[in-house]
């Protein structure tokens, strides 16, 4: 890891376990005096935001298991007496189903920050492959938990994502019987993706770790995309990032609890009330909202095969932006062109969540085979090409020049001076 | 200039530790939900009391019923148990106390305090040897009253301990007549 | 800059524009409900929502008198009558509510299952022994159970709905829509099939024709307090009781709510201030 700690404990207990096991100066190291660009906007404390939804998922999780039972003819019950008879178990159960949708919406948030200023481009290719590794296991988690319930929506999510696996050629039955252990989803499917649900948590955890530890080594990206070049464009980890860091992601808590509170059922779906019936589909069944692009793409395709590919596709692609993207330019600050086209792929993506959410057909499947396209054009086109033609807007010399240039240009350097004197 | 350079510090460090405490205050009421969860639960309490019928159980015979989860021990005494159980000597008593909540703390462990009111011959009791919670086997050991296998306790007629490990009688459970036949524990 | 998130942004706006002009022209894409529940006041709705202890009993009383002959409310207990936040009855109420049931219990010594009286800590007995019996009794289709029907019905709410919903904290979808369909009886316009034994009710989330007859009428069921006894009052004061049978810690979790949003929010105040302090002295 990055820079050595200099940390020398005065405390003689401290002083012994650190010349046994040096925990405490691979913590000041890493979170304390770890270098931070000075210029990180508040778009960099979803990282934190992350890592506490992971905690208090990982925490009600844990706490909902002791009151659930899995099994199909109990889980909707147990899921009743933890809202009605335990104690808080309202607000526990409402925390994690909440929870799920907000870690979702931090991590796609996360997502876009980095695809925004460029933070896959090396040397943080393997940071950016073990983010999207994270993402994948979060959908595997989610979607396995989302069926626990076993009410209407829980079994038809169930079938029809497990359904998926039937397209592959040749093996597909035999897969989808196997991933079920029975003909059709049925009680042991249950009972393997309670398992699952309580087992990749911590897979997630594992990532996140490694996660952090290649984000030490090759530091922080920052809105300039240029690296920190002297002490002048860093500041301690702590206090500065921990303190906006805590802020931001109280804010943050304060929407989560706003759903917690007032409007639990707001995320979920009716359906998934009544308990589950085999035999019964609901009119109209989607999958919850952080998947409707995916399934948006997965309906644009008119093939079974295809349109499981292309789904699979579009997050498989991810992995490989580091090096289709040409572009020697990090951040979007100095690519006008890269810019838009990235704002364009934000509609787009939203357009595609829009439309997972809506019947498959007319023009909503018109508009979704555009926004399909197009979004597999943005990286398998637009990108590798934009490198080579786009003629970005001058560097800044470092962080420092980046931060003067940021508040006015010339006359704030000179501004910045003078404040400096002031307070020296 | 001097004085502003000083009072910042101490204006700043109240801010932070100020801060800090709210935080603290707040992780401490968030925990409370995680931990009483694991308390019993609306449904549990709500099952706290069950009303037994003991006008049926014959001279010399016993019940058990379930209550919380736990044996309640009803026994029906024969003339020669509460015999046995009224004559001892209270001073040889391991455990003097009655250990029955149906009365008040200091009562002592005579056969009175520990049988059912009005009818001495009925002894309701928590089933649970007081050492390490087996449930003792009835008309047994060496006091005839009950004998816990695990480790060796006897209880008498009266079921006070008389010799092994477990320190104290067993627990009358809260209970009282609702009708002439009826009792309702808890 | 500036220039390129402006065009970005109108980027943005004319996609949604163009979804929106796109639902626009699509007729309900659902299945049935030809018409869109009216929003209805809720003493339950927002923020500072509680139940109304007098509508919660009235509620229950048409229940027990008129729907309960068919639709049972399987996670309820009569205890939770007499808990706070909810109807609010006193112990001996519940009491004497519970002992007009009886429900089966066993097996006594004998190995047989027998019938008691139903006591507090039972929960409501289903009036069919099961869903096939149900199904059966009612020309095929099993009347559903209350006990989360107000949270298992919703009319979707489209745009721009969903999204002013955040702020609204509108989640009384259910209950409108139960209301709706209560009050939505009417005679099948012409050219409109309605197949036997089905009643044409336009709100109706499943299709037009709904097998359920209209269950409520005025005068059926006798109020004490006052309240006028007409179709809309008991199909109100019974919606706001299945409200709470699905919802029945709905009081303590807005009264928890407020108490921690307060709290969170001077705390997010609290952090603010100390990170501008924190960065005074860094230009950033």
């Amino acid at each position: 890891m990055s820079g050595h700690s200099t940390y020398q404990p005065k405390n003689r207990i401290v002083r012994w376990v650190e010349e046994r096991l040096p925990i405490f100066s691979l913590m000041e190291g890493q979170f304390i005096s770890f270098p931070t660009p000075k210029n990180l906007n508040y778009w960099w404390t979803f990282g934190m935001i992350l890592s506490v939804m992971l905690v208090i998922q990982l925490v009600t999780g844990i706490v909902l298991v002791m009151h659930f039972t899995p099994h199909e003819d109990l889980a909707f019950a147990s899921i009743e007496h933890i809202m009605r008879n335990v104690n808080y178990g309202w607000l526990i159960r409402y925390m994690h189903a909440n929870g799920g949708a907000f870690f979702f919406l931090a991590v796609y948030i996360h997502i876009f920050r980095g695809l925004y200023y460029g933070s896959y481009k090396s040397p943080r290719e393997i940071l950016w492959i073990l983010g999207v590794i994270i993402y994948l296991l979060m959908m595997a988690t989610g979607f396995m938990g989302y069926v626990l319930p076993w009410g209407q929506m829980s079994f038809w999510a169930a079938t029809v994502i497990t359904n998926l696996f039937s397209a592959i050629p040749f093996v597909g039955e035999a897969v989808v019987t196997w991933l079920w252990g029975g003909f059709a989803v049925d009680n042991p499917t249950l009972q393997r993706f309670f398992s699952l649900h309580y087992l990749l948590p911590f897979a997630i955890a594992a990532v996140v770790a490694l996660h952090v530890w290649a984000l030490h080594v090759v530091g922080q990206n920052n809105p300039s995309g240029i690296e920190p070049k002297s002490t002048k464009d860093t500041v301690p980890f702590t206090p500065y990032a921990t303190i906006k860091d805590s802020f931001v992601t109280v804010v943050f808590l304060l929407a989560y609890l706003w759903f917690v509170f007032y409007m639990p059922n707001y995320m979920g779906h009716a359906d998934n009330y009544i308990p589950a019936d085999p035999l019964k589909t609901p009119a109209h069944i989607v999958p919850e909202w952080y998947y409707l692009p995916f399934y948006a793409i997965l309906r644009a395709i008119p093939d079974k095969l295809g349109g499981v590919v292309a789904m699979f596709a579009a997050i498989i692609v991810l992995f490989f932006l580091p090096w289709l993207d040409t572009s020697k330019v990090r951040s979007a600050t100095y690519r006008p062109l890269f810019r838009l086209f990235f704002w364009i792929l934000v509609a787009v993506c939203i357009l595609l969540g829009w439309l997972g959410a809506k019947p498959a057909e007319g023009i909503y499947v018109t508009l979704a085979r555009i926004g399909t396209a197009y979004y597999f054009a943005h990286f398998l086109i637009i990108l590798p090409l934009l490198g080579l033609f786009e003629k970005p807007k001058p560097l800044p010399a470092s962080i420092s020049d980046a931060v003067l240039a940021k508040h006015g240009g010339a006359g704030a350097a000179t501004e910045a001076v003078a404040a400096a004197e002031k307070r020296g | 200039m001097s004085t502003i350079a000083n009072d910042e510090p101490s204006r700043r460090d109240f801010l932070y530790i100020a801060t800090g405490a709210v935080g603290a205050v707040g992780v401490g009421f968030a925990a409370w939900p995680f931990i009483h969860q694991m308390n019993p639960d609306a449904s549990a309490l709500a099952l706290a009391s069950i009303e037994v019928d003991v006008g049926d159980i014959e001279e010399g015979q016993s019940i058990i019923v379930k209550w919380r989860g736990k044996p309640i021990f009803i026994r029906n005494r024969t003339a020669e148990e509460i015999e046995a159980a009224k004559t001892v000597d209270l001073a040889e008593l391991i455990d003097p106390a009655a250990r029955n909540p149906n009365l008040g703390s200091d009562a002592d462990a005579s056969d009175a305090n520990r049988a059912a009111e009005g009818n001495e011959a009925l002894v309701v009791m928590i089933g649970i040897c007081t050492h390490l919670g087996c449930v003792p086997i009835g008309e047994a050991g060496e006091y005839g009253g009950w004998f816990c296998p695990c480790h060796g306790s006897h209880y008498d007629t009266s079921g006070r301990i008389r010799k092994g490990p477990a320190p104290e009688n067993l627990y009358v459970p809260p209970y009282a007549f609702i009708s002439d036949t009826t009792i309702k524990i808890g | 800059m500036k220039h390129t998130v402006v065009s970005a942004l109108t980027g943005i706006v004319a996609a949604v524009g163009l979804t929106i002009a796109s639902a626009a022209v699509t007729p309900a894409a659902a299945a049935g409900g030809a018409h869109r529940p009216v929003e209805q006041w809720w003493s339950f709705a927002g923020p500072f929502g509680t139940y109304d202890r007098a509508q919660l009993q009235r509620g229950f009383k048409v229940f027990k008198e008129v729907c309960a002959g068919c639709h049972g409310l399987q996670f309820v207990a009569f205890r939770n009558l007499g808990e706070p936040g909810g109807p609010e009855f006193s112990e001996a109420e519940v009491k004497a509510i519970a002992a007009e049931y009886t429900v089966v219990d066993g097996p006594d010594a004998e190995g047989e299952m027998f019938e008691r009286e139903a006591k507090p800590a039972d929960l409501w007995p289903s009036p069919f022994a099961n869903v096939e019996a149900a199904a059966a009794a009612n020309g095929g289709a099993a009347p559903p159970d209350f006990s989360l029907l107000a949270k298992a019905r919703a009319v979707e709410r489209g745009f721009p709905w969903f999204v002013l919903d955040w702020f609204t904290t509108y989640q009384e979808a259910g209950p409108d829509y139960i209301y709706a369909l209560l009050t939505g009886y009417e005679e099948a316009p012409d050219g409109v099939e309605v197949g036997d034994g089905l009643y044409y009710n336009p709100y109706f989330l499943g299709g037009t024709a709904i097998a359920m007859a209209p269950p409520i009428d005025d005068e059926m069921v006798d109020y004490t307090d006052g309240t006028p006894m007409t179709l809309e009052h008991y199909a109100r004061d019974v919606t706001a009781f299945m409200m709470w049978a699905a919802e029945p810690k709905l009081e303590e979790r807005k009264r928890i709510g407020m108490a921690t949003m307060l709290y969170v929010l001077a705390f997010a105040g609290l952090l603010f201030v100390a990170k501008k302090k924190v960065w005074s002295d860094v230009d950033h």
